[in-house]
């Protein structure tokens, strides 16, 4: 097996016993990079070489000095480019910030650095995270590694093709709706929302700020925990992030899961979801009950509110969080303007994209005079609705399963133009992000060649009991270690 | 007869807090600073930043509520109100909507100890300031100075109570006087720190429903609402006359031309499309809290002037003035207890201490202390120096720091009130001027006054002149 393919801890500890160095690690990545990136077009941008061979030197030379360092030391990676970085530009996929440079570095990489995981770039994603398929990038829309005429979903989309194309052992990512599970889905990865509050949002370009987390894009579960365990905890720097005692995630894994209660709530199968991908999905669902973990079938009815809340909420948010976009400051400037008025409508017309455009216009709408009460006050009753629905099964069941998303990944420009079957594409996810609970999506098996994803939603702060059964079930699955092919991929579009 | 028109009168004031830093960050909250001099990600509204709430906004929020005897809900919270300025980097300004910090509170306005009104105050929320715009003299470009961005601010709205211009201006002084006392803002109008916005309508008399209203902004002194509310009735007046309606808009004063101009409609009114601050959870406040912030409440200006009156036995108006700072109603009561004299205390202090008082625009404390007043008084009321003198050693005390007794002793001005001493100077000024002791005999009062002031020359002036005038007039009664 070469470098590039082991996971973040195999790297790690290859890294410990000396059998790597932190700068074979480097030129793995890079090496990889220079094979696939022009193809997978994952990264907005990267750093110099020259500079992230003397950081792997620097640590190289702690690790020769006997220091003990995290396990994520040495380990490339890359972030979400809607965490703010003083040593990249942090553009959100946007012509908007195309060229922003923040003063400061967010909480999360503040950790990553802390924890010296070197940050090789930043990754693509749907401009200011509003979108399921990464074609919302101004840049560029970055390919699924395991079918290069396919998205890697969205919007982290950039984060998951670089984790399965091997381009770095593991990603950062940002989850709204499902932004980092539904790519995670798509692209054959380990992706987790974790509880709100959890990971700080500082330095997190907001996009709806009571929905948005942070969370990792691993190759496995073990990845998973070891990245929750450096990026998780109270930031006072953040008034929503939970002041609790630190956990050790990876401490759960390999742990017994017999008597874990799972609730499935079946009907929503019916929700345009293919028949192979359902196929694939249930059987792993089968694998669940082969651990000694308890299904039961469930009703949910409150999963037909979550999605219409869901598109109230977020964009409401988003139009206030996005109208600081002014070119004021700092942004794109168009220029020319004769006034003020002038001055706004040309630097956000140019700048923003019809997506960003049409969440902007439907958040305003929303929460404007005479309209608030039926859309965002509603939204946020059936907010409330869904949490209590939630809690209820808590307090029988452990988890709920479900698929991660309706379809394995669709063709680049199939949905669009079709913002609405867009949407649905959040409809297992959304629910997760409305209760404020974590969720993760771990590979499930593949259908007709493409990732199939399954989704575990938990308690609040239940992270590592998800982790531990996670772990049971990524080994009965057995798609540990099933990588794409990139190289026949590649070969298909010389044909 | 009730009169033609009432004015009703309802007033937003927005008050700087007196925080070291500012509302939702650590960067200073100070004036006058070097433009963008004190700002951070988080003031600047940088994407990514994140609030995180000043605990001492709450805590001097909480002090304005409870002197504005206003009620504190348990829960209250944050939220956006959005809107598009180059002065407001986050494009929402980050507020309170429908669950402020406090509500129904009041203050009462007394004139002569007499209750005259009460003025409902209907909300008290708190917020950050925005930047300051800066325009370019040629109008080419503006600048923007982002340094007052998130200053934290609480907003005090009053019912329309008010039924003057001159009772509005009389509130604000009070209200000011009010904030002053519990040491939660500076309240300085000309700096910004007090700012205030008026609504203003008419009604015919007897009439119990509201006109509509005209908001009028832009006043920059206590003296301007006044001015500018008293410009926008005469106005509003001769408007219902004439055509019989007044549109409600929103209007400037214009301090120069003494008038008020529209502003905008009502149609060009902004929906600011509030909705629930998601960056910062609800506001909890704990009964305990408020309990122990409302027992470090000092004794307020209006209750205070009240007991000094009654108390002390002084003029209303004397304990108003008295009661005007807290630091002049401590010294009063401070120096009464020295010198239990609180009429004669009252009148020193509220003129010649407070001429000096006003004239010191130190930074350092003033060195003259209420102990030394008591000293100053006790002097005047032993005989020891003459009101004349005393009003000196005042000055000089006050100037230099030296006490009262120090300044006596020092430069010798202690009057001469030894009899013995005295009687052997007036009986020799007798012998020199037998002319003018004749002229007094015969009738001419005016005579003593000039015998009185030989005897002051002999003694340079330390002499006790009511005991030089007893001891001249026994010894020409003899004669």
């Amino acid at each position: 097996m070469e470098l590039y393919q082991l996971t973040a801890c195999e790297a790690g500890r290859a890294l410990q016993k000396k059998e790597a160095s932190a700068a074979e690690l480097v030129a793995a990545s890079l090496d990889r990079m220079a094979l696939v990136e022009s193809t997978i077009n994952g990264f907005i941008s990267l750093r110099e070489e020259r500079e992230l061979f003397r950081e792997a030197e620097k640590i190289q030379k702690l690790l020769d000095n006997g220091r003990q360092l995290s396990p994520l030391a040495g380990i490339p990676m890359a972030l979400k480019d809607n965490l703010c970085t003083r040593d990249l530009p942090t553009t959100c996929g946007s012509k908007m910030l195309a060229d922003y440079r923040p003063p400061y570095d967010a909480h999360v990489v503040d950790l990553l650095k802390g924890a010296h995981a070197i940050m090789i770039g930043k990754s693509n994603m749907d401009e200011f995270a509003m979108g399921s398929s990464t074609e919302n990038s101004y840049f560029k829309p970055t390919l699924n590694p395991w079918d290069i005429e396919r998205v890697p979903g969205g919007s982290s989309g950039g984060s998951a093709a670089l984790v399965a194309a091997g381009e770095v052992f593991f990603a950062i990512g940002s989850d709204t709706g499902g932004s980092v599970r539904q790519p995670a889905s798509l692209c054959g990865v380990v992706g987790l929302k974790p509880t709100y509050g959890l990971v700080s949002r500082y330095g997190l370009i907001a996009f709806a700020s009571s929905l948005d987390q942070v969370g990792p894009l691993t190759r496995d579960v073990r990845d998973c925990a070891a990245v929750l365990d450096v990026i998780a905890g109270c930031d006072p720097r953040d008034s929503t992030s939970a002041d609790r005692q630190k956990e050790h995630y990876s401490s759960y894994l390999g742990k017994e899961v017999k008597g874990f209660r799972v609730a499935f709530p079946s009907e929503q199968l019916g929700l345009g979801i293919e028949q192979y991908y359902k196929e694939v999905f249930l059987e792993g669902v089968g694998k669940l009950g082969r651990l000694g973990v308890e299904v039961e079938e469930i009703s949910m009815p409150v999963y037909n509110y979550a999605l219409p809340a869901y598109y109230i909420i977020c964009p409401a948010e988003a139009s206030s969080n996005l109208a600081r976009y002014d070119g004021v400051q700092y942004g794109f400037r168009s220029g020319g303007e004769q006034d003020l008025l002038e001055l706004y409508f040309k630097n956000r017309t140019e700048a923003f994209g019809p997506e960003v455009k049409r969440r902007i216009m439907l958040g305003t709408y929303a929460l404007s005079a005479g309209y608030y009460d039926a859309y965002y006050l509603q939204a946020s009753r059936v907010r409330t609705a869904v949490k209590q629905q939630l809690e209820r099964i808590f307090e029988k069941y452990d988890f709920v399963v479900t698929p991660t998303s309706p379809t394995s990944a669709f063709k680049l420009g199939e949905k669009v133009d079709d913002p609405l079957t867009m949407y649905l594409n959040d409809i297992f996810t959304t629910l997760a992000n409305l209760a404020g609970v974590p969720a993760i999506s771990i590979p499930c098996g593949l259908a007709n060649g493409l990732p199939v994803g399954l989704q575990l939603i938990g308690r609040h702060f239940d992270e590592g009991r998800m982790f531990q059964l996670c772990c049971a079930l990524e080994e009965e699955l057995g798609m540990k270690g099933v990588r794409p092919d990139i190289r026949t991929a590649l070969e298909r579009e010389d044909a | 007869m009730a009169a033609e028109f009432e004015t009703v009168i309802g007033l937003e004031v927005h008050l700087e807090l007196q925080t070291k830093s500012k509302i939702f960050c650590a960067c200073p909250n100070r004036f006058g600073e070097a433009p963008n001099s004190n700002v951070c990600p988080v003031c600047l509204g940088l994407p990514g930043s994140l609030p995180v709430l000043n605990g001492k906004v709450i805590e001097l929020s909480l002090r304005a509520a409870l002197a504005l005897n206003c009620e504190v809900p348990p829960y209250s919270k944050f939220d956006r109100k959005n809107y598009f300025y180059p002065d407001l980097p986050k494009a929402y300004q980050i507020s309170q909507y429908d669950f402020p910090l406090a509500r129904n509170g009041h203050l009462d306005l007394y004139s002569e100890s007499r209750l005259i009104r009460r003025v409902q105050i209907e909300r008290l929320h708190i917020e950050e300031d925005a930047g300051k715009l800066l325009h370019g003299e040629d109008g080419a470009a503006s600048l923007v100075d982002y340094n007052r961005s998130g200053v934290p601010l609480v907003e005090i709205v009053t019912a329309p109570d008010l039924r003057s211009p001159e009772e509005a201006r009389l509130f604000l002084e009070l209200l000011r006087r009010t904030l002053l006392y519990t040491g939660v803002s500076d309240c300085k109008m000309e700096e910004g720190s007090l700012r205030c916005d008026a609504n203003i309508s008419l009604r015919p008399g007897g009439e119990k429903a509201l006109g509509s209203k005209v908001e009028l902004k832009n006043m920059n002194s206590f003296r301007s609402v006044q001015k500018g509310l008293e410009y926008e009735a005469i106005r509003q007046k001769s408007v219902l006359r004439e055509s019989g309606s007044i549109s409600s808009e929103t209007r400037r004063y214009d301090e120069s031309r003494g008038i008020t101009l529209e502003m905008r409609g009502k149609e060009e009114e902004h929906d600011y499309r509030y909705f629930p601050e998601p960056d910062l959870p609800p506001l909890i406040i704990e009964g305990s809290r408020l309990k122990e912030i409302g027992e470090s409440l000092p004794e307020l200006p209006t209750e205070r002037g009240l007991r000094l009156a009654r108390e002390y036995e002084i003029p209303p108006s004397q304990a108003e003035v008295i009661t005007a700072s807290r630091g002049l109603a401590d010294f009063y009561e401070e120096a009464v207890g020295h010198f239990n004299r609180p009429r004669l205390v009252a009148n020193w202090l509220t003129s010649d201490v407070q001429s000096l008082v006003k004239e010191w625009d130190k930074e350092d404390p003033m060195p003259f202390t209420a102990f030394r007043l008591a000293e100053l008084l006790r002097l005047v009321e032993d005989g020891a120096i003459s009101t004349r003198m005393a009003k000196e050693v005042l000055k000089e005390s006050f100037d230099g720091g030296e006490s009262p007794g120090e300044i006596v002793r020092r430069k010798g001005l202690a009057q001469l009130s030894d009899e013995k001493e005295l009687a052997s100077i007036a009986e020799k000024v007798l012998q020199e001027h037998q002319g003018a002791a004749k002229d007094f005999l015969s009738g001419n009062k005016k005579s003593l006054s000039f015998l009185v002031g030989q005897v002051m020359k002999h003694t340079g002036g330390k002499a006790n002149p009511q005991m030089v005038s007893k001891l001249l007039q026994e010894r020409l009664k003899k004669t």
